[in-house]
């Protein structure tokens, strides 16, 4: 994403410096974890080179690829210790206020929490390596199984409230800037900026009393369950589907429109205008290919948003999604699903963070030959 | 003989009957224990309640980390679902709080109360098929108290030395007499499974009125009904879901549109409001639950009994009733019983909010600069709200209070029972013997003041065994008195359980066991169509 550093001057947002973050840790891990990629560069350099110079996608999605691996690695070390670090372990938060000593050691016990946690941590890696995330200290069930439901649900529901958003997001952005500083921009401004002014479970409970409550027409609680009908789901996660639109819709509104009149505004567009093409085939043909890096980003860092923080939507319309799931875990200090699920919510970030990448540099070919 | 029942139910609806009389007078007549059961709730369940339908419940307390194994039964949800598919050998009366058979038919001790023996009832089926054998019940008794046991009963069972069969009979031989033994029994982790649940503790295969369908942890389960049902007083829709909802305002909205029929913890905030919806009913039940803020009494400053006296008078009681519990409750008078436990001791004065006796009091320890007072909201609800209030009541009196708001997270583990000052609460017990064994005796777990009395202890054993009534409750006065006047408890408010229902949901029993008609609700209840 360095390499996209023009591109992004002109569409400072809150989001993006998190997007930066996560870089230079990708950076400080590659030193170590990466270890391997480097070392084989030793042996076959010149290859190395000559791939990366004739292929250079192709080689970016290989170095990312190795990074993501160390990334991963390290973000279980730094659960596996936070979690650690939180006061109490397991065997008493579990059991609360009814902990009784003989209990607390008796789970201790059965749980091997009383190993050192180097070999605690080892023994839970060498699983995880074999694809095995072992089983819920709580529930005593297999926690990939668990999963499986939870994530599925979160991806459903994310799905939905993708599909629903993008196309409108730069939609609506487009029409701001075809509108710019005239009644349709200032409404869709005006609203999008209510609409993420407010918390999203305030959204969320503002649904509910008029669609549930006042109406009647709306389906909750959006509890979905195995046995339950495509058709009936989609009533379901209506609500839910509908406050998370609203939450992300502006955001990425707001980006489409900087980013496309940034370039608007930029020499080349001038030249266009002067030669008499018009407005809209602008737009298409010289300035969406240039706007279109920072628009990814944020669609990018939206979607990373609906799959991994949507947990207050989660609670608001009682909806069984991974983020409900993992701060539960996180609650009794129940170690496996905590890794599970961190795993999983940062090779989410990762994934979408390199599609991100991997799109802007199609659409824009000149960011193929980074210096 | 239905004239005697009828006899026996208005002596004790009026209360001149206790339970031991009436237990021992039901047995003598052998009326059927299952009558028996419904003879307390008589009052309660005027109308004739009406078969079928699907009772929704949003219930808030479950979490994805909830198990179904008995023994590991903590969270509300849980405790719900294991009343309705689960049966314990004893179960309390909802408005006395006395011993009524369930899966034992009845009981009798030992003439030092050291040794019991409980028969057990014939012909109930567990939901896979298989008869409810003696065998069940010792091995579902011994996986609670085993050395391996992980059971959130572990310390109410402490006592019990022995777990045997005498043929058909059960015989529990404890270390020390104990006159309440048969409501220990009743504690919702005891349910009796096959095989006593050694080898799949999570199944729900159990003699309740309802068969578990599904169960997903953290997010809703259904049952349906029992067509084998021991009993047929309770199990009256023909379907139960439960479906877990943390969030208060998504339980109100789902309870005002309809959409399920029965919500738990309503919050104290919010209940008048929720009042005015037109097909709510706000169901509040006075129980034995309580809020405290303890002092450890063998700490620094809190050693000082002075100082200890003059932080209870500097307590505003009637307030906190009022603002935090909405009204739903009743002053406390800083020891843990209160007039739903049966033996209780009349006539002891309620202690007021006094700025002068607090004043006196504080000169006279001596103590000087602030006392530190560590809360959460975990620690009751409007906890942090509570400890500024008694901040203000208490600088009246000239006594500066200093509020730290501690992270609820781990809060159990590092604050309560380790803080020599701290908020908290207590859920009741099913005996005045059980709660202060619990958390007054000097070798308790829980003695979470450190009311460290050989005095007290040796008065309460004194008590546990004692059979004659009269004598046990001067000894509950005399241990009350004690606490209140000298121990490190002060407890400004017994906190109602406040749940709500829709208006076509009926026979609601009010339990002063616990939250929830004691965990039955979903057995109790029918719908009125």
């Amino acid at each position: 994403m360095a390499a996209l550093g023009p591109e992004n001057g002109p569409a400072p947002t809150t989001e993006t410096p998190a997007a930066g973050t996560l870089q230079p840790q990708a950076a400080a891990v590659a030193g170590s974890g990466v270890v391997a990629t480097m070392n084989t560069g030793v042996v076959g350099g010149t290859f190395w080179r000559r791939f990366s110079l004739r292929r250079p996608l192709a080689a970016l999605i290989v170095q990312r690829l190795g990074l993501s691996v160390g990334l991963l690695f390290a973000v279980s070390l730094m659960i596996f210790g936070g979690v650690e670090a939180l006061p109490g372990d397991f065997a008493t938060t579990y059991l609360g206020q009814s902990a009784t000593p003989q209990a607390v050691e008796n789970i201790r016990k059965d749980l091997g929490l009383d190993r050192p946690v180097t070999e605690r941590y080892f023994s839970w890696l060498g699983g995880a390596l074999q694809g095995d995330f072992g089983t819920s200290w709580a529930s005593r069930n297999s926690v990939s199984e668990q999963i499986g439901k939870r994530l599925g649900n979160s991806l459903f529901l994310a799905f939905f409230a993708a599909i629903i958003s993008i196309p409108l997001a730069i939609g609506l952005g487009m029409l701001a800037v075809q509108f710019r500083n005239r009644l349709p921009d200032k409404i869709i401004n005006v609203v999008s900026l209510a609409a993420i002014s407010l918390p999203e479970f305030f959204v969320g409970y503002i649904l509910i009393v008029l669609f549930a409550v006042k109406f009647g027409v709306a389906t909750f609680p959006s509890t979905v369950y195995d046995s339950m009908g495509f058709l009936e789901r989609l009533s379901a996660i209506a609500l839910p589907v509908a406050t998370l639109v609203l939450v992300v819709l502006a955001h990425m509104m707001r980006m489409t429109r900087a980013a496309i009149l940034n370039v608007m505004s930029s020499a080349y567009v001038e030249t266009a205008e002067l030669k008499g093409l018009g407005a809209f085939r602008i737009i298409a043909r010289h300035a969406a290919p240039n706007a279109v890096a920072p628009v990814i980003n944020v669609v990018a860092l939206n979607l990373a948003y609906l799959v991994v923080g949507v947990v207050v939507v989660e609670v608001v319309f009682v909806y069984p999604g991974m983020g409900q799931y993992m701060v539960d875990a996180v609650t009794v200090r129940d170690m496996p699903v905590v890794q599970a699920c961190g795993l999983i919510f940062a090779a989410f970030y990762i994934f979408l963070n390199m599609a991100a990448d991997i799109l802007a540099i199609l659409a824009n070919p000149r960011l193929r030959h980074p210096r | 003989m239905s004239d005697y029942k009828n006899f026996l139910t208005s002596q004790v609806t009026l209360g001149k009957m206790n339970r031991r009389e009436f237990m021992g007078r039901a047995a003598a007549f052998g009326i059927a224990a299952t009558t028996a059961g419904t003879l307390f709730s008589t009052s309660a369940m005027a109308q004739e309640p009406k078969r079928g339908g699907h009772l929704k419940l949003g219930l808030e307390g479950g979490s994805a980390t909830d198990s179904n194994d008995p023994a590991k039964f903590l969270s509300q949800v849980m405790f719900c679902i294991g009343r309705c598919w689960g049966d314990m050998l004893v179960e309390s009366e909802p408005l006395t709080g006395a011993p009524v058979p369930a899966l034992a038919e009845s009981w009798e001790p030992s003439a030092d109360a050291a040794t019991w023996t409980f028969k057990i009832r014939k012909g109930v089926k567990f939901h896979d098929g298989k008869d409810l054998t003696i065998d069940d019940v010792v091995k579902t008794l011994q996986r609670h108290t085993d050395e391996k046991s992980e059971s959130g009963a572990l310390g109410v069972m402490k006592s019990i030395k022995e777990i045997k069969a005498d043929g058909d009979n059960l015989v529990l031989v404890l270390t020390e007499g104990n006159a309440d033994l048969p409501l220990l029994l009743t504690d919702y982790h005891l349910v009796i499974q096959p095989g006593g649940g050694y080898d799949n503790p999570g199944a729900g295969i159990g003699t309740g009125p309802y068969k578990l369908s599904s169960f997903e942890p953290g997010v809703r389960a259904t049952l349906e009904k029992n067509a084998d049902d021991w009993r047929t007083d309770r199990g009256f829709v023909d379907s139960i879901e439960i479906i877990n909802m943390n969030d208060a305002t998504a339980r109100i909205a789902a309870l005002s549109s309809g959409q399920v029929h029965y919500i738990n913890r309503v919050d104290p905030k919010t209940v008048n409001l929720l009042k005015k919806a037109p097909n709510v009913e706000i169901l509040s039940t006075s129980g034995r639950g309580h809020y405290v803020f303890i002092m450890h009494c063998n700490t620094a400053p809190f050693d000082n009994n002075d100082l200890r006296l003059a932080l209870k008078y500097a307590m505003d009681r009637e307030t906190m009733v009022d603002k935090i519990l909405g009204g739903y409750g009743k002053v406390g008078n800083d020891f843990p019983i209160n007039s739903t436990y049966a033996l209780f001791p009349e006539g002891i004065e309620q202690r007021a909010y006094d700025p002068d006796k607090a004043a006196f009091h504080y000169k006279k320890s001596g103590h000087s600069g602030s006392v530190l007072l560590r809360t959460s909201d975990v620690a009751f609800p409007g906890a942090v709200d509570a400890a500024v209030l008694y901040q203000e009541s208490a600088k009246k009196a000239g006594i500066e209070i200093e509020v730290k708001r501690e992270p609820g997270d781990g809060y159990w583990s590092n604050v309560w029972n380790v803080q020599p000052f701290s908020t908290s609460y207590w859920g009741g017990r099913p005996t005045q013997d059980q709660m202060y064994s619990t958390a007054y005796l000097s070798t308790a777990d829980w003695n979470d003041t450190r009311f460290l009395r050989p005095d007290f202890d040796k008065i309460l054993l004194e008590a546990r065994s004692e059979l004659d009534e009269n004598k046990r409750k001067d000894m509950y006065r005399t241990m009350a008195t004690m606490v209140r006047d000298e121990g490190g408890l002060i407890l400004p408010m017994f906190n109602d359980f406040v749940n709500a229902c829709g208006k076509n949901v009926k026979g609601y029993v009010h339990d002063i066991g616990n939250d929830m008609s004691n965990g039955y609700v979903a057995t109790r209840v029918w719908l009125d169509a």
